[in-house]
């Protein structure tokens, strides 16, 4: 019995990352309906910034989490401007080119500059031992990151000027721009916070497992079950989602191959998409 | 002028004459520089490397009165099956290669050996252990490790000797190899009295291995045998450690075979792997470098110590110069003919190749040892344990 707890607190711990990396797809397509397929590309620049940031510095990768944030919004604007901004309100075949080229030339370079080697951010923290099942310190501080930098998205996008704008051209675009609100700067800026989010969940995801240049596109996929789940648009239903789904992978271990778990995972995702076509969190809509 | 110019042209084309007309030899093989093989087959390519070099510093490979300098024609498969297809299918009908290395790992030998015995071609297989590829009747496939049932034998000798009723968790990456080891251990295993508590295979691509630690210690396993490659051997092993899993005896595939194994610190602590070849054995060989020599020599120009991989690249490619020479040409069926005679010892060990046509080019000579990381003076050091005559520390269980 215990052991299926252990494995539904280890399941909810690693949902929580997920989560967060979920939430950066979701923001971006909520608010300008950009399906951003260069998300797992940019999972990936987030575990190297933080791989080079501890290994050039020093500093423990906890603390490099504000640079990744600043590094992933940066990034995330440069973005925008170069190849999002002129696909906006287009045929959404054309975002999909734009970021899938975009995910296809941050691979191939990351390739070129650090070939696919396996990376490893070294980071050790006491874990907690209930009888023989050890939660290690990384995966639970991991999820409390998770958790506080949701918490901040939710205070930001809600009790700001700059977030409440964010919502006002996420549900009508054209009202925004009439009450003087600068719409262009405005989907820069969620693009960036997007953008961030995947970095900072690349990061944390770094200090939990080793990563390869490769590695983008297993958690791209997650997201993308994790959106599914939570409800294409709302950033607070995936994390909801994220810790969903890591529960229900714990819940499943314990009683079937492990090997098995995609199989749930994407079962889970079609029979999602059949009984609640806008997400099981939907009625949370941010 | 132009007339001038002309004679000057043919002139120089005349002097490169010479030059063009000197006989080589084309190898051509595809490497994992990229993706999750990479780290292995990047050793094995350097084995290959290192004998080139070697060859042609010595004036090439000496049959039938000529030498051929050896030119090697290789390509990135990405550690993918399709692309050895094409790659393999391309180094023999545009590059025009004489003789093929294999790629690594048994799944894409397997692939690669259908489009060398389709072609006809001589395929030295190195790091294809799996013995299934070997069983479909090939003419011109010949295995330098030994096969992949024997991987575990060892480490199940140990078991029997430290602990006769260990209970045994088998966690295997989910690939031809590890599972064809794997099953072979089981049996094994079970024949010899052991209590198989767990049997879990992982895909590939596995970096979170939470889940299958948390079954393993409900399982109440004593020992763990499994693993794959690189990439998931090391993770694997790190999250045991970190998870704090109380093992008494762990063997993993691959992984911790390579040098780079020792950069996971205490996580590498005991941990045992099958190994084709360490630095340290003494087989004395019937013709090129001691064991010792080739260390030496590859660590001088990598700056790392070889692993079996290394040595398996290196021995294989000299296994085929070996044939060439003594077949006195490089047409395949000769070269095939003398490869089945083979009966040798290198720095590698023996090797002889079954010449029974339902297992042929099978290796049956070759044999392995058991190897473990432990920790002396404050120093990761991997020491052989197994079996007994070969060992260079005892077992650390």
């Amino acid at each position: 019995m215990i052991g299926i707890l252990a494995s539904v607190v280890d399941g909810v711990l690693v949902g929580a990352v997920y989560g967060l990396a979920a939430m950066g797809l979701t923001l971006i397509w909520g608010v300008m309906n950009v399906i951003n397929l260069s998300h797992g590309a940019i999972i990936v620049l987030g575990m190297f910034v933080v791989y080079f940031l501890t290994g050039a510095t020093g500093v423990s990768a906890y603390v490099g989490i504000p640079v990744v944030v600043v590094v992933g919004f940066v990034a995330g604007i440069i973005i925008y401007w170069m190849s999002v901004n002129r696909v906006i309100g287009r045929p959404i075949l054309m975002s999909l080119l734009a970021t899938f080229s975009l995910n296809m030339i941050i691979i191939g370079l990351a390739t070129a500059a650090w070939t696919t080697s396996p990376y490893n951010v070294p980071v050790s923290l006491p874990g907690i031992t209930v009888q023989n099942y050890t939660f290690t310190g990384t995966h639970i501080m991991a999820a409390i990151i998770a958790g506080a930098i949701a918490g901040i998205l939710y205070l930001f996008l809600h009790y700001t000027r700059p977030g409440k704008a964010i919502r006002a051209v996420a549900s009508n675009r054209d009202a925004a721009e009439l009450n003087g609100i600068p719409t262009r700067q405005v989907l820069a800026m969620a693009f960036g916070l997007g953008v961030a989010l995947a970095c900072v969940s690349g990061a944390l995801i770094a200090t939990l497992f080793p990563f390869t240049v490769l590695s983008g596109g297993a958690y791209q996929l997650k997201s993308f079950v994790v959106t599914v789940l939570g409800g294409l648009g709302n950033p607070a239903g995936a994390l909801l989602g994220g810790i969903a789904l890591g529960m229900v992978e714990g819940l499943a271990t314990p009683f079937t191959p492990v090997s098995w778990t995609p199989i749930i995972e994407f079962g889970l995702f079609v029979l999602t998409l059949i009984a609640f076509p806008r997400g099981i969190f939907a009625f949370t809509k941010a | 002028m132009r007339k001038g110019f002309y004679l000057l042209a043919a002139a120089a084309f005349l002097a490169a004459g010479p030059a063009l007309a000197e006989d080589t030899v084309t190898i051509g093989f595809t490497a994992s520089q990229t993706g999750k093989l990479n780290n292995d087959s990047t050793s094995q390519l350097r084995g290959f490397e290192l004998w080139r070099d070697d060859v042609n510093a010595k004036g090439g490979i000496k049959a039938g009165g000529k030498s051929y300098k050896v030119k090697f024609v290789s390509y990135d498969d990405e550690s993918q099956g399709t692309r050895v297809q094409q790659l393999y299918t391309r180094l023999i009908t545009q590059d025009k290669a004489q003789f093929l290395f294999s790629p690594y790992s048994s799944g894409l030998v397997a692939t690669a050996a259908i489009i060398s015995e389709q072609y006809g071609k001589v395929m030295m297989s190195i790091g294809g252990a799996e013995e299934k590829t070997y069983k479909l009747g090939n003419k011109y496939l010949f295995q330098t490790y030994t096969g992949a049932s024997q991987y575990l034998a060892g480490a199940l000798d140990v078991l029997k000797h430290k602990n006769p009723k260990a209970k045994i968790a088998f966690v295997y990456e989910d690939d031809p190899f590890s599972k064809a080891v794997a099953q072979a251990t089981r049996e094994l295993a079970k024949k010899d009295g052991f209590t198989v508590a767990l049997e879990e295979s992982y895909s590939s691509s596995t970096t979170d291995f939470g889940p299958i630690i948390n079954k393993v210690i409900s399982s109440g396993a004593d020992a763990l045998l499994g693993g794959g490659h690189y990439a998931d051997g090391s993770t694997l092993a790190r999250q045991l450690h970190d998870q704090k899993a109380k093992l008494k005896w762990v063997t993993l595939l691959v992984a911790p075979d390579s040098p780079n194994f020792s950069k996971l610190g205490d996580s590498a602590v005991g941990i045992s792997v099958p190994s084709q070849w360490e630095p340290q054995v003494t087989y004395k060989p019937d013709f090129g470098p001691t064991p010792a020599e080739f260390a030496k020599e590859f660590t001088a120009k990598y700056k790392i110590a070889p692993g079996y991989h290394a040595a398996g690249g290196y021995s294989g490619a000299m296994i085929l110069q070996h044939a060439i020479e003594k077949a006195g040409s490089i047409d395949p069926k000769k070269v095939a003919a003398e490869l089945n005679k083979t009966d040798v010892t290198t720095f590698f060990g023996k090797c002889k190749f079954s010449t029974d046509p339902k297992s042929h080019g099978l290796q049956i000579g070759h044999t392995m040892v058991l190897a473990q990381w432990q920790m002396k003076d404050g120093k990761l050091v991997k020491e052989v344990i197994w079996p007994d005559n070969a060992k260079t520390a005892n077992i650390m269980y």
